[in-house]
């Protein structure tokens, strides 16, 4: 009854309900921290010599799993490629011929990552240029994309510790020029 | 003459049995594709190589040879829905217009109807604030500052009521 004949301004005033704003904001900060760490990300540009190459796993066309920490004390030349990619036939050629040069020894693997292509046209071009070192797709375009590459033909040379030794964002002009930044990564 | 009905009888459903079973060991012929079927599917696709040009217009040789491999699977009897779920492992979530609702996805179809509802809520409240003084009863107390007499303001009454 008392409540009943208080005037309006002498009610008691209700207390807000602060857990809405609260999530509001706490909702509004986890969007700009993403929003944040995607610009981060966009803002790191291509991969960089001295870096630590990123890890991935490569499914070849015959079905074998390879992971690249198994690749540990092994100079790692990877390769990304497309079967419709012109400037990539330029040096496809090439790039067996380093690989058979450095076969034999053990302590270089080629490893060719097909990037947006379909299998058979894939399989194509495997064969016109009679490639033998582990080719896969890059399913997902998860190895494009840890890579941070930005087109195709993109080589990217890993030494022994994982380490970025040298970046190709072209196709290499010679075998000489292959051999000579993997015997630099050997060196190291 | 019955004699002959005899004969012609199982010899036409000897060769009735064989059509049937030669057509049952034919191989499958695959399904003829249309342009249309293809560009159905092909045009809420994108090809990561030339990014916001769908695949049913895309002139590069990678999204023609992607839409080869659509007519492709269309032929060997694949259902539109493997054929998506074929692109999106092989090449990832962004081939498709519309991402599949997981993960960070979900964020594109979250946050617009929860910005357009922060919006309808920052309106009423603004509405709101803005009807308030009206609404509002006036509350009279003999002892507030508001009602004490102030000479200047009652002499300007007095003043204002002179003809």
């Amino acid at each position: 009854m008392e409540q009943e004949n208080l005037t309006d301004t002498q009610k008691p005033e209700r207390s807000r309900p602060r857990w809405g704003r609260i999530l509001a904001w706490a909702g509004l900060a986890a969007l700009l921290f993403l929003l944040l760490l995607g610009l981060i990300n966009a803002q790191k540009g291509q991969m960089k010599v001295g870096e630590k190459a990123p890890a991935f796993t490569l499914t070849t066309f015959d079905g074998r799993v390879i992971n690249s920490e198994d690749l540990r004390g092994k100079v790692v030349v990877l390769n990304i490629w497309a079967s419709w990619c012109k400037p990539c036939e330029q040096e496809a050629a090439d790039l067996e011929a380093a690989w058979r040069y450095y076969e034999p020894d053990g302590s270089v693997v080629f490893l060719g990552v097909a990037w947006t292509d379909t299998d058979k046209k894939s399989f194509e071009y495997l064969d016109k240029f009679q490639i033998t070192y582990p080719n896969g797709p890059d399913l997902g375009t998860k190895i494009y994309h840890a890579f941070r590459a930005t087109g195709v033909p993109e080589t990217y040379i890993i030494d022994r510790n994982g380490i970025l030794t040298h970046v190709k964002i072209s196709p290499f002009r010679s075998v000489e020029e292959i051999r000579q930044v993997v015997d630099a990564a050997m060196e190291r | 003459m019955k004699f002959w009905r005899l004969l012609i009888f199982p010899a036409w459903m000897t060769l009735m049995w064989s059509s049937v079973a030669l057509a049952q060991d034919a191989p499958p012929t695959p399904l003829p594709v249309t342009d249309d079927q293809v560009n159905a599917l092909a045009r809420d696709m994108y090809c990561p190589v030339c990014e916001n040009t769908p695949l049913d217009v895309c002139p590069t040789k990678a999204c023609a040879e992607w839409r080869e491999l659509i007519r492709d699977k269309l032929a060997d009897g694949w259902s539109e829905q493997q054929i998506r779920a074929y692109f999106v492992d092989r090449f990832g979530d962004r081939v498709l217009a519309e991402p599949p609702p997981r993960g960070l996805n979900w964020l594109i179809y979250i946050m617009p109807p929860l910005a357009f509802l922060a919006g309808a809520y920052i309106l009423f409240r603004a509405f709101k604030s803005w009807t308030a003084p009206a609404s509002e009863p006036v509350v009279k107390d003999a002892d507030s500052e508001a009602d004490k007499s102030d000479p200047y303001l009652d002499r300007l009454e007095e003043e204002l009521r002179k003809p």
